[in-house]
């Protein structure tokens, strides 16, 4: 806890926790669902972060690989994703969340 | 002076991780996310890990944050259309992501102290690449048939009538 804002293995994990709490924050309390699609890009850039700090600290490329693997996991889902979204906004004419509650009770 | 580096990269990664959340146009947000790539691009960067800093740009900052903005522009979203949430939502959720960071935080408090990062040249071209090909050469495969899954995904779903064709 004593050196948090240097770029010691602390100081990058006490940045990449505020950045995924910001990316979790945004999830909860916008309704716009092309931001929640950045809150969710924001919450993966913090977790590659913090793997890179800690396969940097290990000394060991493994952490790294996977890093480059969420990268492309998270290319082909955004490019499904706003596929869908433009899908949902041709057929409600919204790009609100609450337009997708047909399944709610 | 990487302290000064670091702590100007973060400071540009949260208040433009702030922006995005918070901004009521979603093109301040999308530019800002940009910012946000470039400045944790910056921290890769003193990591030493270039590849990774590289990919981040060409991947995040140039290849998804463009095609967000195309999705904006073709939807043609203004301000009057923007959707909110209420108060007692926001106020919850508020302190529901407060709470994570302070749990969070908790659990780096019991870590222990000034783990220092070792250096080394693990981060290049060369070393990743090296394990990419031999170790997780399955799963590199595996990630084009996923590419090439996700691709013929998008062309089906963004096809104007899929009933008539």
């Amino acid at each position: 806890m004593k050196d948090l804002f240097t770029n010691s293995l602390n100081g990058y994990i006490l940045l990449s926790s505020l950045l995924f709490c910001i990316g979790v924050l945004g999830v909860l309390i916008r309704k716009n669902i092309i931001i929640l699609f950045m809150s969710i890009e924001l919450m993966l850039n913090a977790v590659n972060l913090l793997l890179a700090a800690f396969s940097v600290h290990h000394n060991n490329p493994d952490g790294q690989v996977f890093v480059f693997f969420i990268m492309a996991v998270a290319a082909a889902e955004i490019t499904v994703g706003l596929a869908i979204l433009v899908m949902i906004y041709r057929n409600t004419g919204s790009v609100s969340i609450d337009a997708l509650k047909k399944l709610k009770w | 002076m990487e302290q000064i580096i670091f702590i100007i990269l973060s400071l540009a990664a949260i208040i433009s991780a702030l922006v995005v959340i918070f901004s009521n146009n979603p093109v301040y947000s999308v530019l800002s996310l940009v910012i946000t790539f470039f400045s944790i691009a910056g921290h890769f960067v003193l990591l030493n890990a270039q590849f990774l800093a590289i990919v981040n740009v060409i991947v995040y900052a140039g290849a998804i944050m463009v095609l967000f903005l195309f999705v904006i522009m073709l939807l043609n979203l203004n301000k009057s259309s923007e959707p909110s949430a209420p108060l007692i939502m926001k106020v919850a959720s508020s302190v529901a992501g407060g709470l994570l960071f302070i749990t969070l935080l908790g659990a780096l408090r019991q870590s222990e102290a000034s783990a220092g990062l070792s250096g080394g040249n693990i981060g290049s071209v060369e070393s990743l690449g090296r394990t990419l090909f031999t170790n997780f050469l399955f799963p590199f495969e595996v990630s084009s048939v996923l590419f090439l899954s996700a691709m013929i995904g998008a062309v089906m779903l963004g096809k104007k009538n899929l009933k008539d064709s």
